[in-house]
């Protein structure tokens, strides 16, 4: 990646301009005006067959590449510093994602919901080809409070600040939701948060726990990481294995949802699927992998708050 | 719980985990192998004992959407057009794994000289298509996966560069597969991941292929689950396999959470659904998907009985919610509903309280007596708030955590039931 962050963010900063690709839709332009209200540099957006149009005071191109070069020139820009996030229809999610990377975007957040597994994996392929990142699909953004938020995340400005507040407390979450009542839990009790992922619902997602890990052991700012896990998939066990095998520091509190899922056993995901996940993928497992490599075990949710000062001190 | 429930929690989506698949059956997925030039046996399908015209010694497989159907007696063996007349009828009509058996695969029967296992699906974690096959004779592949992991050998590609021939190749060479069979095997096990790749399966398996003494390969059986959210362009199902889009989902929805979803979709705005029945007292109305999950597991670690669960979100209109709240309230033995979601930013409290307030008048119920707890704070919480400070509904704001809300609404249902008792 050529983004080189300020301390206490790890994925984008106040110098970050940000594009949305699909700005016309409704949950587009709304997310568009809660982004400029919040502080966050909206430079352009992007709907095929609706350029000139403005949404916000946002001019509107046909394409990415048109969007990036008019806003480059206008405000000196350089094209590693754009993010852009995608808004659009599952069916044409892939061709967004593509077109982005194609002119070397270096960040995509996409909100989009229901894209075929398939389309996801290869967006996924092309970014790792082009050094890009991909936070989604399902997700709903990101926020480095105070500095910049990317997404629906936290829905209006006022409501954002409310939940979120800056300090040394990472967050990644499966649940878009639940990432904003982890961000209020610890604002409510004067623990203010580095960056918070939401890092998408889906099975396969452009950036997971294990992935992102690393950005936050790299940010001398944040002092401790908080997961919201919930059942199936192997993402839990894998960073489990990674925070054993790179005897990881950085404290990680894991909340796990879902553990009545469990109690109903004889489950099959098809033989291939049983061969992948092996017996794992249960909150049983998760947490016992969790436990087995130090990560703190949040047991109800508020448990999070007495664990983080644990290792901060209060 | 019982497992019925634990195939559709694990099948469909909760907390957004799963995307659902729609399996084809045996008999479905072999039409597509031979299309594609997998050669599978001479069958026929069935849906009486009468039409079975066939003679020799057969194999009589009931078309259902599950696995492990030879354990649970839904693949057998007959020797002749009578036994396997008399043996279709008992087939016919049973329930097996929980479906019932209404056609039968009848396939000749062949001698079999060696079996593998070819599957294809995908790695979620590490984001890669993951081809696996095993050389092993007969295998139950769960159980080499237990035992013997090393005997299975995978192999992760690119879908940008696509798999090609000699990849194939090597993964049949490395199980130790050589001459014309190596050719055989591998040019099936590079025809199942076209097939993987072209009709967006989550998984694609034949187990087993077997060779015959006269050294044919053939798809003795397998299966082809595609994801639903791809189905929108994969027409050429039932225009030329004759496959219909279906209900999907292992298990039969009740008629409560048939009615939930006859109500999310009353509109498009917002979701009020992915409602399961369970037998309890305090009927929730939760979102979403993460927060969901949070409360279910919250209010049981308090001892509360749950007696639906649901995820709620998208900013659902107060109609939907209305209609959701009288049909909880109106299932046998609810007493009090509670109302959790996590710190809302599409949806509005507003519209919330006033859906679940209408709901509860609507049933004839007091809003102050019929709802446990509301913890819905966020986007338009003030005049959410007033709202139902107006019809004196206990509510707690953004300083109450979901746990400590479920432990109010846990509390105020026990109360209540102490006070029916009298």
């Amino acid at each position: 990646m050529v983004f080189h962050p300020v301390a206490g963010v790890i994925l984008a900063d106040e110098n970050t301009r940000l594009i949305v690709q699909g700005i016309t839709g409704r949950e587009a332009a709304t997310f568009t005006k809660n982004l400029l209200d919040y502080g966050s540099k909206v430079v352009a957006g992007v709907t095929p067959g609706k350029g000139g149009l403005e949404v916000y005071g946002v001019p509107v191109y046909d394409t990415v590449q048109e969007a990036l070069e008019r806003s480059e020139q206008r405000e000196n820009l350089k094209r590693t510093q754009f993010a852009s996030i995608i808004s659009v229809p599952p069916s044409v999610a892939r061709s967004a994602a593509f077109e982005a990377l194609d002119h070397d975007i270096k960040l995509l957040v996409i909100v989009t919901e229901r894209i075929p597994r398939k389309d996801v994996i290869e967006m996924v392929e092309y970014a790792e080809e082009k050094g890009a990142r991909i936070i989604g699909p399902n997700s709903l953004g990101l926020i480095s409070p105070h500095r910049i938020k990317i997404g629906m995340i936290g829905g209006p400005a006022e409501d954002v600040r409310k939940a979120y507040s800056p300090g040394p407390i990472g967050v990644m979450s499966r649940s878009g939701g639940m990432t904003t009542e982890i961000a209020n839990l610890l604002t409510l009790h004067g623990i203010g948060q580095s960056t918070c992922v939401s890092i998408g619902g889906d099975p396969v997602v452009g950036s997971n726990f294990l992935d992102l890990l690393p950005l936050f052991e790299k940010d001398p700012e944040t002092r401790g990481v908080v997961i919201f896990c919930e059942p199936g998939g192997t993402a839990e066990e894998r960073l489990a294995e990674y925070v054993l095998e790179h005897r990881v520091s950085l404290p990680i509190v894991a909340f796990v949802a879902g553990r009545f899922v469990d109690e109903m056993p004889g489950v099959r995901f098809g033989h291939a699927a049983v061969i992948v996940e092996g017996t794992r993928g249960s909150t049983r497992s998760k947490i016992e992998k969790f436990k087995e490599a130090g990560i703190l075990v949040a047991e109800h949710l508020s448990e999070i708050v007495p664990l983080i000062r644990g290792f901060l001190g209060s | 719980m019982n497992r019925v429930l634990t195939c559709f929690l694990f099948d469909k989506t909760v907390g957004g985990r799963y995307k659902n698949v729609m399996r084809l059956l045996e008999y479905e997925s072999k039409k597509i192998f031979q299309h594609h030039g997998i050669r599978i046996p001479r069958g026929v399908l069935i849906t009486s004992p009468e039409e079975i015209q066939e003679e020799g010694d057969l194999v009589l497989k009931a078309q259902i959407p599950s696995g492990g159907r030879g354990k649970a007696g839904g693949v057998i063996f007959a020797s002749g057009r009578t036994e396997a007349k008399s043996l279709a009828n008992r087939l016919l009509g049973n329930r097996i794994r929980g479906h019932e058996v209404r056609q039968l695969l009848i396939e000749e029967k062949l001698p079999l000289e060696r079996e593998y296992y070819l599957g294809v699906t995908y790695d979620t974690t590490a984001k890669t298509p993951l081809v696996l096959f095993s050389a092993g004779g007969g295998v139950d592949i769960e159980e080499l996966a237990k035992v013997e992991r090393e005997k299975i050998i995978t192999r992760a590609f690119k879908l940008t560069r696509g798999f090609l021939e000699h990849q194939a190749r090597e993964v049949v060479a490395k199980a130790g597969i050589k001459g014309k069979e190596l050719l055989q095997v591998s040019e099936v096990l590079f025809k199942l991941v076209e097939i993987f790749i072209r009709y967006d399966t989550t998984l694609a398996e034949i187990n087993p292929l077997g060779r015959t003494s006269q050294g044919e390969v053939l798809a003795l059986d397998g299966h082809l689950e595609i994801e639903e959210d791809a189905l929108y362009r994969h027409p050429e199902l039932e225009q030329v396999f004759g496959i219909p889009r279906r209900d999907i989902g292992v298990r039969q929805a009740t008629e409560f959470e048939r009615e939930a979803a006859r109500i999310d979709s009353l509109d498009h705005r917002g979701v009020a659904g992915r409602m399961i029945e369970f037998e309890g007292e305090l009927g929730l109305i939760i979102g979403g998907g993460g927060a969901s999950l949070t409360a279910f597991d919250a209010i049981r670690n308090h001892g509360g009985k749950p007696a639906n669960y649901c995820e709620i979100g998208g900013n659902p209109s107060v109609r939907k919610v209305c209609e959701l709240t009288k049909l909880i309230l109106s299932k046998p033995g609810v007493k009090q509903i509670a109302v959790i979601m996590n710190v809302v930013s599409n949806t509005r409290v507003d519209l919330v309280a006033r859906g679940v307030i209408k709901g509860v008048i609507e049933s004839g119920r007091l809003p102050s007596e019929a709802i446990a707890v509301f913890r819905v704070p966020g986007s338009w919480e003030r005049e959410g708030f007033k709202i139902l400070e107006k019809y004196g509904v206990p509510y707690c704001d953004r300083t109450v955590s979901i746990d400590e809300a479920a432990r109010r609404a846990v509390m105020r249902v026990k109360g209540e039931k102490s006070k029916v008792k009298g």
